[in-house]
């Protein structure tokens, strides 16, 4: 099997406070911290699993600054075998359909059997690039996946539909699979992989190397606009309790208890 | 002009929500934009939805096809990359589901349509379509515009509004299947039902929920003694599930159960709009959180913002007390 896994860096703000930088397009990012995304995390585990199984060959891609190498380099001392970074500016980032675009120009031309994605990127909840790449591979595609059984010259995939559902679908390879968070419990990096990675090829690339035109990408070459960013009024009707942490608790037990909730 | 177009999505004979939420939003853009608000329904034998829809709506397009009986991206993508071709709507509002992700974006591709995700509103000013979604979980809303000429594509959040009232009366027009060929490269071969856990969440009075902030399987037992003291159920949010705490019958949200407790305690959990969706519908909410923005306090009637860890041994000791 020949596999290529598409990861990003991104933020966790899951406790952070995010603020419109002075541009009003944009987030101040100083203080993040970085790391794969999460279901992304999970494609790469994958892959290996399927590796494992089929043997073959897994290379990573990735869109991104040279921040991205040691997320990448994780992703080869698990077992991926190469990588490609494509390292361009000109990127229109916030347009998903120009990154499927994008992540497709580095892979056209070789031979694979399944490209595997996360879902979801965290940071701008898409949910597009990867059934556009697929698209844009001219390949079928199954998104938001908890399983996936390889047979010969098909994939069979579980997806996760709401209230607990799957779906049952089986697709023709080559195909795109995305996939859904908890499908598997992703490695650690072993010491002697993390050494052996350091050896392993991480080719940067631009557009012109890719075969893109330089007006196929940019601002200019989306469709949509992200005009401003801003900071949504919470509409709550919480009461917040105060105090000491103690305090708080205490308070909330008699709430509850006189509240008649209990 | 100005055609405000939705498409219907059920399955296993059941019209989902938020196809209704759709047309709600499709009425009020279409109201401005002075067109129509279509609904299109793809499947088989489903006239009773068409009957449903039309009351949201102007007309119902409704391709009565055998092939359509489940859902398959390729089929839907062959026949809406058709119909959208013929029609030239202004916009098309697909929802942002399990089923709307699998299809919108290789749409978009197919047809080189400006195309946004995750909708969670969409505005109108001076006749231009203003859509709104959101980054950073919640944390940030960005008004978007479309450049180029239209359909425009969106996949629009779910539960993020209430439905109407059925006052249109759409007329229901069958047109032939766009569908010219049963496809090659994808086969839908079945569902297969969630599994059935020792406790069935949907009907619990009191639930304790966990969410990313409980960060260690360690750390169950401190909400396991609350739970006790509460004569709580436990669930959790998708973080707690992947992270193998629960077991995915507790799963709270759109992949999981939608639950309405009396009383729905969330320690830990940051409220994702998948998570908000399962459960809002709780009679009281509390929620204890270190983030102050984060998204659960948004529907929470109580809010602690603290350290978990600090707060709810002492609850627990509290509420012994006090019950004792």
């Amino acid at each position: 099997m020949n596999i290529f896994v598409c990861v990003k860096r991104v933020p966790d703000t899951s406790e952070a406070i995010v603020k419109v930088d002075s541009s009003g397009r944009g987030v101040d990012s100083s203080k993040f911290s970085f790391d794969i995304n999460e279901s992304d995390n999970y494609a790469v585990e994958e892959a290996m699993l399927i590796k494992e199984a089929k043997g073959g060959n897994v290379r990573v891609v990735c869109a991104g600054t040279q921040d991205a190498d040691v997320m990448i380099r994780m992703a080869l001392a698990k077992g991926g075998n190469s990588a490609i970074r494509i390292d361009d500016p000109r990127i229109n980032v916030i347009d998903p359909l120009q990154v499927a675009k994008v992540l497709a120009a580095a892979i056209k031309g070789k031979e694979f059997d399944l490209v595997l994605t996360g879902c979801m990127a965290n940071d701008d909840g898409n949910m597009a690039v990867g059934v556009a790449l697929a698209e844009e591979l001219g390949v079928p595609h199954a998104a938001m996946v908890k399983k996936v059984e390889v047979e010969t010259g098909m994939v069979k995939v579980y997806r996760e539909l709401e209230g607990g559902l799957s779906e049952v679908v089986e697709m023709e390879l080559p195909a795109v699979i995305t996939i859904q968070t908890g499908i598997n419990e992703p490695r650690y990096a072993p010491i002697r992989g993390i050494r052996e990675a350091q050896k392993k090829e991480l080719a940067v690339v631009k557009l012109e190397d890719l075969g893109l035109a330089p007006e196929a990408v940019g601002e200019g070459a989306s469709l949509i606009t992200l005009e401003n960013f801003y900071i949504p009024k919470v509409e709550s009707k919480a009461e917040i309790l105060e105090g000491e942490p103690d305090q708080k608790a205490v308070t909330l037990a008699e709430k509850l208890v006189k509240g008649g909730l209990l | 002009m100005g055609n405000v177009f939705v498409l219907t999505e059920h399955r296993q004979g059941v019209l989902r929500e938020i196809s209704l939420e759709m047309l709600t939003k499709a009425a009020a853009v279409a109201g401005k934009t002075g067109g129509e608000v279509v609904a299109v329904l793809l499947g088989s034998g489903v006239d009773a939805f068409a009957g449903k829809v039309a009351g949201y709506c102007d007309r119902v397009l409704y391709m009565d096809d055998p092939l359509f009986t489940d859902y398959n991206s390729e089929k839907y993508q062959k026949a809406l990359a058709a119909l959208l071709k013929e029609y030239k709507p202004e916009i098309f509002m697909i929802g942002h589901t399990t089923q709307g992700v699998d299809l919108a974006p290789a749409l978009a591709v197919e047809l080189k349509l400006p195309f946004i995700s995750d909708v969670i509103d969409i505005n109108v000013v001076d006749g231009k379509l203003k859509p709104v979604r959101q980054y950073y979980q919640g944390k940030v809303n960005a008004n978007f515009s479309f450049k180029g000429e239209p359909p425009y594509l969106v996949t629009f959040r779910e539960a993020t509004l209430e439905v109407g009232e059925a006052v249109k009366n759409g007329g229901i027009e069958k047109i032939p299947s766009l569908l010219q060929e049963d496809v090659a490269y994808r086969r839908f071969i079945e569902y297969v039902e969630a599994e059935v856990g020792d406790v069935d969440i949907t009907q619990s009075e009191i639930l304790v929920a966990v969410g990313r902030g409980v960060k260690e399987d360690k750390n169950m037992p401190l909400i396991e003694g609350l739970a006790a003291v509460m004569k709580a159920d436990i669930c959790g949010s998708r973080a707690a599930i992947d992270a193998g705490w629960l077991s995915h019958d507790r799963q709270v949200g759109t992949s999981g159960k939608t639950v309405k407790p009396k009383l729905y305690i969330a320690i830990g959990v940051s409220g994702a709009f998948q998570h908000l969706a399962g459960m809002k519908g709780a009679k009281t909410i509390v929620a204890i959180n270190k983030d102050p923005d984060a998204p659960i306090f948004s529907v929470a009637d109580y809010g602690i913002v603290d350290d978990l860890f600090k707060v709810v041994p002492k609850l627990t000791e509290k509420l012994k007390e006090l019950k004792s």
